[in-house]
């Protein structure tokens, strides 16, 4: 293990770094990293918001009065105690929907986020240090077409070519196509930290560069891998929506993009049916600004200066 | 120059990488192409027209032949800009189809690039100006939850309150009976239709430009000219505007094309709420449809055009900033 005062912060839950710190008496203990992001005012009503998307998601068939793909009721009707935010042109009951969408959202941010922040980690930490060198190069050079292209035309062109979309088939491209700016942030990082004094011991002590840059290097930029998954989360979720808004969303089930899609496909507006548009994107918009605002308090574990603000 | 010229060797070379990706896109499914999706076009069942399967080959260039004849293929009808004929506007070019589009998505897409960069680096400016004040805090958390919203959901809103219920603008498509061209009665319909979508994206758009803006001036009034400008005794509005936002300026042109791209990718959502008649709206035809050839064609119709936007901003950079030539020579 490293023993840089980087690592204090993201490491404590391991018991050798404990260890090591508590060996120190004279160091004030540093707040454990929970404490640190729950610091910021933001980050607590961005922790609360998405645990309670969360919880609805999980126990959405205890919540939602109506199977979400049930269309036995009277169409176009209005909020009522049955149907909660009333229903849609072929009898859906649009709160069910709403319920059940939490579901793809949370799915699409947790896999397409943590495959998205994987696939920058390994090419970003990569190329970084091999700085200089001609892997450092093709995988720059992959990493600055990737971010130059732009990602929704992509997206839609080889989602369009599937027959079967399911949400695996969304996560795995969203993610192909959006991990370059994160892989390009991880470079840049990975570089600053490479000849720190640590690197060079674990250099001598003759370990491989795989260990050196996934086992010494990565620990002290857990807070900026935690802040880059949050991000790509955030994105994904985004692009889900996008993806479901155009038509090409997961067939089998109801998400906020596709309630969305089938809102204005079924001419929503004309009718003044404003609460079937309306409330999807809101609830959307709130999950995502929650995101951000749980960033605000990862962002002060790897900066400490803005701690003090907080 | 040598800047200029890595620079272009990475446009080139990013060239390729594109071109080839749309080469291969259609042909990551296992078996032949042109008939998985010619088969896929007419149903299982269905007998094959005829004209599709010559559509889809056109595309696909010759699908027979082994993959580097017809990367061979495809690349010499690139060069000489034979895209194939368009599946669901048979028997029109590819071509044709996409120059009706064209210019509406370029206009809408320039003019809201143009203002939202303006508007940003404005509000980003005041905001890092006065850090930590009632504007600094509206300016920053209203960015963080505008920046969250769906350009297709704002679509509908406006549409629905401007559009429906107010009556303000039209509610879809370009132009109402005018015959396009440069004349009136032509331009003052495609400007009142295009106000709403446009609309729309700038509700957005602005926000990368905001943020960034915002830090890059921070870190520059930190800076010890700054504090030398203003022991001078220069009034704010000069230390402000000419020696703060002036040089903060610069990092955000290289965003400029990065940016583009999102525009472009809000651009195409928002002509579906708008029924606009550009390049997304017809991307969401090709979509349904199944119309392989002209979706590629806009594929790599508007990638390359971020490609040379991107080029434009990166060369322009280095005119502005000399230091950038410096650092790679």
């Amino acid at each position: 293990m490293t023993t840089t005062p980087l690592n204090d912060v993201m490491a404590e839950g391991d018991p050798t770094q404990r260890a090591n710190v508590e060996q120190v008496p004279d160091v004030e203990r540093p707040d454990r990293w929970w404490q640190v992001v729950w610091s910021s005012r933001k980050a607590r009503i961005g922790i609360v918001i998405v645990a309670a998307y969360v919880l609805v998601a999980v126990f959405a068939p205890l919540i939602a009065p109506h199977d979400p793909l049930d269309s036995s009721f009277t169409p176009l009707a209005g909020a009522s105690g049955e149907n909660w935010l009333g229903t849609t042109t072929d009898g859906r009951d649009i709160a069910s929907q709403l319920i059940y969408g939490s579901r793809i959202s949370l799915l699409v941010g947790l896999f397409g986020g943590l495959l998205a922040t994987m696939i920058a980690l390994v090419i970003g930490m990569i190329s970084g240090y091999a700085e200089g060198t001609i892997v450092d190069d093709i995988l720059s050079f992959i990493t600055n077409v990737a971010l130059v292209i732009p990602t929704l035309p992509l997206i839609i062109t080889l989602v369009a070519y599937s027959e079967v979309r399911g949400v695996w088939l969304i996560v795995g491209v969203i993610a192909i196509t959006s991990w370059a700016g994160g892989a390009r942030a991880k470079r840049a990082q990975i570089i600053t930290l490479r000849n720190r004094d640590f690197v060079t011991a674990a250099k001598f002590s003759g370990e491989g560069t795989m260990r050196i840059v996934f086992r010494e290097i990565m620990p002290n930029m857990s807070s900026l891998v935690a802040a880059a998954f949050v991000g790509s989360a955030t994105g994904a979720i985004g692009a889900e929506a996008g993806l479901a808004v155009l038509g090409l969303g997961d067939s089998q089930s109801v998400s906020w993009g596709t309630m969305l899609y089938q809102a204005n496909a079924q001419g929503a507006i004309t009718q003044g049916l404003w609460l079937w548009v309306f409330v999807p994107g809101l609830v959307l918009a709130i999950l995502m600004t929650g995101m951000a605002f749980i960033n605000f308090g990862v962002d002060l574990l790897s900066n400490p200066h803005l701690r003090e603000d907080a | 120059m040598k800047y200029f010229a890595r620079k272009f060797g990475f446009f080139v070379a990013t060239l390729w990488a594109v071109v080839t990706l749309n080469f291969l896109i259609p042909r990551l499914q296992p078996g032949d192409p042109a008939e998985i999706i010619v088969k896929k076009l007419a149903g299982k069942d269905a007998a094959l027209d005829p004209a599709q399967v010559r559509a889809m080959r056109a595309m696909l260039g010759a699908p027979d032949g082994s993959l580097l004849q017809q990367y061979a293929t495809y690349l010499g009808e690139l060069v000489r800009g034979n895209f194939g004929l368009s599946y669901s506007y048979y028997p029109f070019k590819v071509t044709e189809v996409i120059g009706q589009a064209f210019w509406w998505t370029v206009v809408l897409v320039t003019v809201t690039q143009v203002l939202s960069f303006a508007v940003g680096i404005v509000l980003g400016a005041y905001a890092a100006w006065r850090r930590n004040s009632r504007f600094d805090s509206f300016v920053t958390l209203g960015s963080t939850f505008l920046g969250t919203l769906q350009p297709f959901w704002i679509a509908l809103l406006l549409l629905y309150v401007f559009g429906y219920t107010l009556g303000w603008f039209p509610t879809s498509g370009g132009y109402e009976e005018s015959t396009p061209g440069f004349n009136f009665a032509f331009i003052q319909e495609a400007v009142s239709h295009s106000f709403l979508p446009a609309l729309a994206l700038l509700i957005v758009t602005p926000i990368g430009w905001i943020l960034g803006m915002r830090n890059t001036m921070i870190m520059n009034l930190g800076e010890d000219y700054i504090r030398l400008a203003k022991a001078k005794g220069l009034p704010d509005r000069v230390v402000a505007l000419k020696y703060a936002a002036r040089n903060a300026l610069l990092p955000s042109v290289t965003g400029f094309a990065l940016a583009l791209g999102g525009v472009l990718g809000g651009a195409i959502l928002v002509e579906q709420a708008f029924d606009y008649p550009g390049l997304g709206r017809l991307m969401g035809e090709a979509v349904e449809n199944k119309d392989y050839p002209l979706l590629q064609t806009l594929m790599l119709l508007t990638t390359v055009g971020v490609l040379i936007a991107n080029l434009v901003a990166d060369l322009l950079y280095g005119v502005l900033d000399p230091r950038a030539r410096r650092a790679e020579s």
